[in-house]
């Protein structure tokens, strides 16, 4: 059986690291699960398949993960996205890389241990190729993945006045957190793999 | 349009990391309990989950909830070979504690007391944070953590070696890998639909 994290991580089958991800059967079976109805969803009302595609290209960029990019790169060109949204992404990851994770703690004794880092905004030029709903939903995503103990309402309140519905925005958070899974499961396994006992 | 932020009731917000019971209050409207339907109860795998706020927003999606929950208990459950329940928690509250999941920190650092009855040591952790001196294999597992939840990643050669060297086979370096890569997923939804409350404190 092969999936996506095998895919990615260049794992053969009937190789070692295929044998040991067989003993977690119900955890690789439920990621490629998961990933499946992140990106064929029975419904796409409340985040369309493009979308969701866009905001992974983005998640992978941000990671600077070239199996990822590559892979949902042309999982977005072969949806049909708009062909501006390629060269968008590409200069939004250029200009939202940074280095997590960081961010602020409730006001107290960890305080000492808030790590202040930027709020990505995007530039109006993208802002204009991509439209409202995804500009704020790349806003998100760069929160989710650099400084996500930063969040509060009012980045969900920046969602929703931009159209997203409460169930789109539970499907591009967990579509943000399930490619921070992903992308470090198929780090890790590289690594193993790259290196043999 | 109904779609709105919820403003959460007077609570007490917790401080610091810690090992108690915590609520969590959602800033997204769940779906009613009277709504679930048959596809949403499987969504969320485990019938008690309908009293959970938490669940029953994330049931919005229920396919995508329930794939989460199922890889969740396979990653940390599955008692078969690989790395002890105990170091699994442990690297899920070590990946918590480095994002700064409060709530999730709280449950898997039960978690990791609870299993290897080192309870100063995994106090320790949430107190002074993931650079504290465990011992040798808590050490290797925390950092190696540390490196995958860092973005960019770090994991790298010099992680594989050092939790060889402290006696973890191929399953449980992958157990390692897989525990604190779920924590990047999970510490990134509890901390961006809501938030932790200190438990029955208004």
């Amino acid at each position: 059986m092969s999936d996506v994290i095998d895919t990615l991580a260049g794992i053969a089958p009937g190789s070692p690291l295929d044998a040991i991800r067989n003993q977690r059967l119900q955890a690789r079976t439920h990621a490629q699960a998961s990933y499946d109805s992140l990106f064929r969803p029975k419904s796409e009302g409340d985040a369309s398949k493009a979308e969701r595609l866009a905001i992974a290209c983005f998640v992978a960029g941000l990671h600077g993960r070239p199996e990822s990019e590559g892979f949902y790169g042309t999982a977005l060109a072969e949806a049909g996205a708009p062909a501006a949204w390629k060269g968008a992404i590409a200069a939004a990851v250029a200009s939202a890389k940074g280095q997590g994770p960081y961010g602020h703690y409730p006001k107290g004794p960890l305080s000492v241990e808030d790590k202040p880092g930027p709020l990505f905004k995007l530039s109006a030029s993208e802002r204009t190729v991509l439209g409202s709903r995804l500009a704020a939903a790349f806003e998100h995503t760069h929160m989710l993945v650099f400084h996500p103990r930063d969040s509060a309402p009012p980045y969900l309140q920046a969602l929703i006045d931009a159209g997203w519905s409460t169930t789109g925005i539970v499907v591009i958070s967990q579509l943000v957190a399930f490619l921070s899974y992903q992308i470090r499961v198929v780090a890790g396994l590289r690594a193993l793999k790259a290196r043999p006992a | 349009m109904t779609d709105k932020v919820l403003s959460a009731p007077p609570h007490v917000e917790p401080v610091v990391f810690t090992r108690d019971m915590l609520d969590w209050l959602p800033w997204l409207e769940p779906m009613a309990e009277q709504d679930l339907t048959a596809r949403h109860m499987a969504g969320l795998v485990d019938a008690a989950r309908a009293k959970s706020p938490y669940f029953r927003l994330l049931v919005r999606d229920p396919e995508v909830l329930e794939a989460r929950t199922k890889t969740d208990k396979d990653i940390f459950y599955n008692p078969e070979a690989g790395l002890p329940r105990a170091e699994r928690e442990l690297a899920a509250a070590a990946t918590s504690r480095f994002n700064g999941c409060i709530y999730c920190a709280s449950v898997h650092a039960r978690f990791a007391a609870t299993y290897s009855k080192r309870v100063e040591d995994v106090d320790r952790l949430l107190a002074k944070g993931v650079g504290t001196d465990l011992d040798a294999r808590w050490n290797a597992i925390v950092a190696a953590s540390v490196a995958l939840t860092s973005t960019p990643i770090t994991f790298g050669p010099n992680h594989v070696d050092a939790l060889r060297k402290v006696g973890l086979d191929e399953a449980s370096i992958v157990d390692v890998i897989n525990a604190a890569s779920f924590f990047n997923w999970a510490n990134r939804l509890m901390l961006s639909l809501g938030e932790p409350a200190a438990a029955g404190k208004a």
